[in-house]
């Protein structure tokens, strides 16, 4: 087993060169280039959380910004249906007064002609009157002979008249 | 080699020699050679350090190569971060290194044919607990460290759990600081025995396959057959191997430096 056959012999030379080589690799790796190597992943761990930080940030502006929009669009359109309705109301309303208006003409018209109706035809049962009296003499005179007046027939035609 | 009785030796692979011509080098009277050894761990280093700066681009959106860099420094960043917590973060470019440096060690010392038939063998420098075991003491010493650093003397209670009776804190305390001195040991061995054995396994079985095959043809399909295919599904648990016990090494020692920042 050389590790022991040759211990004597070559233990100063393996650990001078152990110590002179570990150690440059120590110094010069690990201490010189692995930190470094170390720095460059912490920065880009740093980079990457910033970057998602700013992302989620960014994220809830938007998601902020959405809200006041839709609460915004929503007052907007309860204000239109406002309008709407109090234009509805005040077209119903000018309707309604617009109506009463014509109705009131329509009946005063109809009263009128009412009025002119029953006029002409009490006018006209007047002279149906005058004229069955002047009828009434006439037929008097030529069958019995006799003159009557103008009044008493006149009295007779009411009579008769009257009795249907 | 053609002409001896074909004699592998398998552990021929873990014998250190000196490498160009330096075996004479010497420093305050120790013989420092530059070896196969120091070699290998040359290549892990150098590999190891072009992995990492292919990483350093620094890009905000990282390329197959950075991701790769990033899944292991994230790796040994949450590991620490799971066993120690928020104070874990100051260990990570020692045990990044720890783990790396093992990782590829182990990996490269896997890597077989192309330079073999060079005549330049890959060397497995964690199979050599002379290796492993300064990387355990070295770890140790930062828990201990870090340990009466932090906590002064109250380290000491490490060794006595909480709602231990009276009576039993001396024996207790015996024991507690036994298993706790053993650390350096099991985490040493531990590497340096998965590393040797597989590798042993795999030479053996390779000889196997030569031995059989230089018998004659009857024998290499009989014996060297089958040797063969346990050899590749050996290797693949070897890769399996060699990252897991990289990976071990690694949660132990943060293990042991959670003793040391948190106590119990």
């Amino acid at each position: 087993m050389p590790q022991i056959a040759q211990l004597a012999e070559t233990y100063a030379s393996q650990i001078f060169w152990l110590l002179l080589i570990f150690g440059l690799v120590f110094f010069v790796i690990g201490r010189g280039m692995v930190p470094k190597v170390m720095e460059t992943v912490g920065f880009r761990d740093k980079q990457i959380a910033d970057d998602l930080a700013a992302a989620q940030a960014a994220r809830d502006a938007a998601d902020e910004q959405e809200e006041a929009w839709r609460k915004r669009e929503n007052d907007n359109r309860a204000a239109a249906q406002d309008v709407i309705s109090k234009a509805k109301a005040k077209a119903a309303a000018s309707t309604e007064k617009k109506l009463a208006k014509a109705q009131e003409k329509i009946d005063d018209q109809a009263a009128e002609a009412e009025a002119r109706i029953a006029a002409a035809s009490s006018e006209a049962a007047a002279e149906i009157e005058s004229v069955a009296a002047a009828a009434a003499q006439d037929i008097v005179v030529r069958l019995a002979g006799i003159k009557v007046d103008k009044a008493t027939a006149s009295s007779a035609v009411k009579k008769a008249m009257a009795n249907g | 080699m053609a002409g001896e009785t074909a004699k592998v030796d398998p552990m021929h692979q873990f014998a250190i020699e000196p490498m160009f011509g330096t075996e004479g080098l010497e420093l305050a009277g120790y013989n420092i050679a530059f070896t196969n050894s120091s070699l290998a761990m040359v290549i892990a280093a150098v590999l190891l350090w072009v992995f990492v700066l292919g990483g350093m681009k620094r890009e905000l959106v990282p390329g197959r190569w950075q991701m790769a860099v990033e899944t292991f420094t994230g790796f040994i960043d949450d590991l620490l971060e799971a066993n120690i917590g928020k104070n874990g973060k100051k260990y990570v470019p020692y045990i990044f290194s720890l783990f790396m440096f093992i990782l590829f060690a182990n990996l490269l010392g896997l890597l077989p044919l192309p330079l073999a038939m060079l005549g330049v063998h890959p060397f497995t420098f964690t199979s050599h607990f002379t290796i492993t075991g300064v990387l355990a003491i070295m770890t140790f010493a930062i828990v201990l460290i870090v340990g009466f650093g932090k906590h002064g003397f109250h380290f000491f209670s490490l060794f006595v759990p909480h709602g231990t009776p009276v009576p039993m804190i001396p024996i207790i305390f015996l024991i507690e600081l036994i298993s706790f001195l053993f650390r350096p040991f099991s985490l040493g061995l531990r590497l340096f025995v998965a590393m040797m054995a597989g590798h042993v396994l795999l030479e053996v079985l390779a000889s196997f396959v030569i031995d059989s095959a230089n018998a004659g043809i009857g024998w290499g399909v009989a014996i060297g057959g089958p040797s063969f295919i346990l050899m590749l599904a050996i290797c693949a648990l070897e890769i399996l191997v060699a990252g897991i016990q990289a990976y071990v090494f690694a949660l132990l020692a943060s293990l042991y430096l959670n003793d040391a920042e948190n106590l119990h």
